[in-house]
């Protein structure tokens, strides 16, 4: 890589002070995660008389299944199965109706076209947070309190997904639409044969920070899901701690933490490129 | 804005956005109107009628010292917690631009936080400076420094905007590492060429050069602050001590669902829908510029 060094890099005592640098900056964003490993893996009595030992213990495996078959309020494997349903459903949900919204507005001239745009575009960036008591009713007055419906139909009501395949469309070449038109292949098959699969890698990278914004929601589920076996584990966690002056029970507490950053931690990493993409994408 | 070449059809293309229009118009617009309706009103003290009282609500809200602190609360949780982020970020980006070799591999290790959740980030922060087996406690113990964030109001704020700020280095930092891999090496070496030092170089060219990513992750730091913080208020200090860290989010929610006000709080969303629309507004103005560039 030589020929590619600029006189403007570090070369030396420089270069390990840059080395330096990031490593201290990675030890900050990996202490805490590391701690709360190393806390699902030691016994309560451990903790309950610090300092705690910073080095992993031997009750891993008793820790984890506690927390995965019983849980403190529900068993933990049943959180993290809401949690998944939540997510992959908020991400194939909205994922599904952007793309048939995008190719309505790109592809078709209709009455109300300018209208039905400028309601979707309007909800842009306005998060659920700032609506919640309202649509808490609506919820509620549909009976979806504590139902996967409740959960994630709410939270699919956002204009992000249909921008971008919006823009998308706009850069597929006229000619191919034209090609199916000429062949007398009806809007529909040239939805599902040819635009369909050139959007893959837009799907694919949305999917992805979708995933992780479902996965992480917080508020939402804390206020409709009040029957603990449909709680998702993001918002479950806070409810492991017990009321008043008892002592937390910190090592089922933290084994669930981990538990509740595996899976969208192994997304990011996972499909790294898709993830950036994604985030750029979305935020452009 | 429209393609030359489209489909013929009227009702299949309304079909297609029906979806859509139908969940947003249930689960976007109702609520939303529902929210400035609602803030016309205040409801009895039996839930059975309301009494109109116009913009009452509102001069309430701004006359009442404990939304005035709020505000102010708010204004100081996002600036900290966009400046903390933002600042690491910047620094470490820097620190990886440099590197011919391996920036990658530090980009891997510092961007997984992004899946972390807020709340989940909460408790660990929670378990770090818990104030009976915190570690960091502890340690803080033998300097002789007595952390309490239960009822230290300063250590309250400290604690949850550290812990906000945590999650989101990774962010910032993916975007400023995009931001100073697009400038140009060659300008930069020209500088170094005629004696810039890092310093003059930074000043004069990166910064200027960086700042449409700078600008765009202010905005975006703070509408990250007003809302998404929220599982990390909550699962930390739940708004205390003395509201010391009830940002606007977590009042709505408080007196909402908790305090059970309806027409308080839903012109505190009204509120916060017009603060979201500002923020909005000047992002795409933004963006138009940079279009246009």
């Amino acid at each position: 890589m030589a020929e590619h060094s600029g006189m403007v890099e570090k070369r030396g005592a420089g270069l390990w002070l840059t080395h330096l640098g990031l490593i201290i900056g990675v030890a900050f964003i990996f202490f805490p995660i590391w701690l709360a490993f190393v806390a699902s893996t030691v016994s309560q009595p451990e903790i309950v008389r610090p300092p705690m030992p910073l080095l992993p213990g031997d009750q891993f495996f008793e820790n984890y299944s506690k927390a995965l078959t019983a849980g403190i309020n529900a068993p933990v494997a049943l959180m993290l199965g809401n949690s998944l349903f939540m997510a992959l459903g908020i991400a194939i949900g909205k994922i599904a109706i952007s793309l048939l919204s995008a190719f309505a507005i790109v592809y078709f001239k209709f009455p109300g076209k300018k209208l039905f745009f400028w309601l979707i575009f309007l909800t842009l960036m306005l998060p659920v947070e700032v609506r919640i008591v309202p649509t808490y009713e609506v919820i509620a007055n549909f009976g979806m309190l504590n139902s996967y419906q409740g959960l994630i139909l709410p939270l699919i009501a956002s204009a992000t997904a249909t921008f971008l395949f919006r823009q998308f469309f706009m850069t597929v070449p006229d000619e191919l639409a034209e090609a199916a038109r000429v062949d007398g292949a009806g809007p529909m098959r040239f939805f599902f044969d040819i635009l369909l699969p050139m959007s893959r890698t837009n799907i694919a990278a949305l999917f992805v920070i979708l995933f992780i914004y479902g996965w992480n929601q917080y508020l939402w589920p804390l206020l409709i899901t009040t029957d603990p076996s449909m709680n998702t584990i993001v918002m479950g966690i806070k409810q492991m701690f017990p009321s008043g002056d008892d002592i937390a029970d910190w090592p089922v507490i933290m084994a669930t933490s981990i538990l509740a950053m595996v899976p969208p931690v192994l997304v990011v990493v996972g499909m790294q490129k898709l993830f950036i993409r994604g985030l750029v994408e979305s935020e452009k | 804005m429209e393609k030359r070449v489209t489909f013929k059809g009227i009702w299949l293309p309304l079909l297609l956005v029906l979806p859509q229009i139908l969940i947003t118009a249930i689960f976007f617009f109702y609520p939303a109107g529902q929210a400035i309706w609602q803030s016309l009103f205040i409801p009895d003290p039996f839930g059975l009628s309301m009494q109109w009282v116009g913009l009452g609500n509102f001069e309430y809200l701004l006359s009442d010292r404990f939304y005035r602190a709020s505000f102010i609360t708010t204004a100081v949780f996002s600036i900290l917690v966009t400046v903390v982020s933002m600042g690491v970020a910047l620094y470490l980006a820097i620190l990886a631009d440099r590197l011919i070799k391996g920036s990658g591999t530090y980009r891997t290790l510092l961007i997984w936080p992004y899946a972390v959740a807020p709340a989940v980030a909460g408790v660990l922060w929670l378990f770090m400076f818990n104030t009976r087996v915190g570690v960091v406690t502890w340690y803080l113990g033998l300097l002789g420094y007595d952390w309490n964030h239960v009822l230290n109001e300063g250590e309250a704020m400290g604690l949850v905007v550290v812990a906000s700020a945590w999650g989101r280095i990774s962010y910032n930092f993916l975007f400023f590492l995009a931001g100073l891999q697009a400038i140009p090496r060659s300008v930069i070496e020209a500088a170094a060429i005629d004696g810039a030092h890092f310093w003059t170089r930074f000043r004069t060219i990166v910064w200027p050069l960086l700042s449409p990513t700078t600008f765009f992750l202010l905005v975006v730091n703070i509408i990250y602050a007003f809302f998404e913080t929220f599982g990390v208020i909550h699962t930390i200090t739940s708004g205390g001590p003395q509201q010391a860290t009830t940002i606007l989010v977590y009042k709505v929610y408080s007196d909402g669902f908790v305090g059970q006000d309806l027409g308080s709080s839903a012109a505190q969303s009204v509120i916060l829908l017009v603060i979201v629309s500002l923020l909005t507004v000047i992002q795409f103005k933004y963006i138009e510029r940079r279009v246009h560039y």
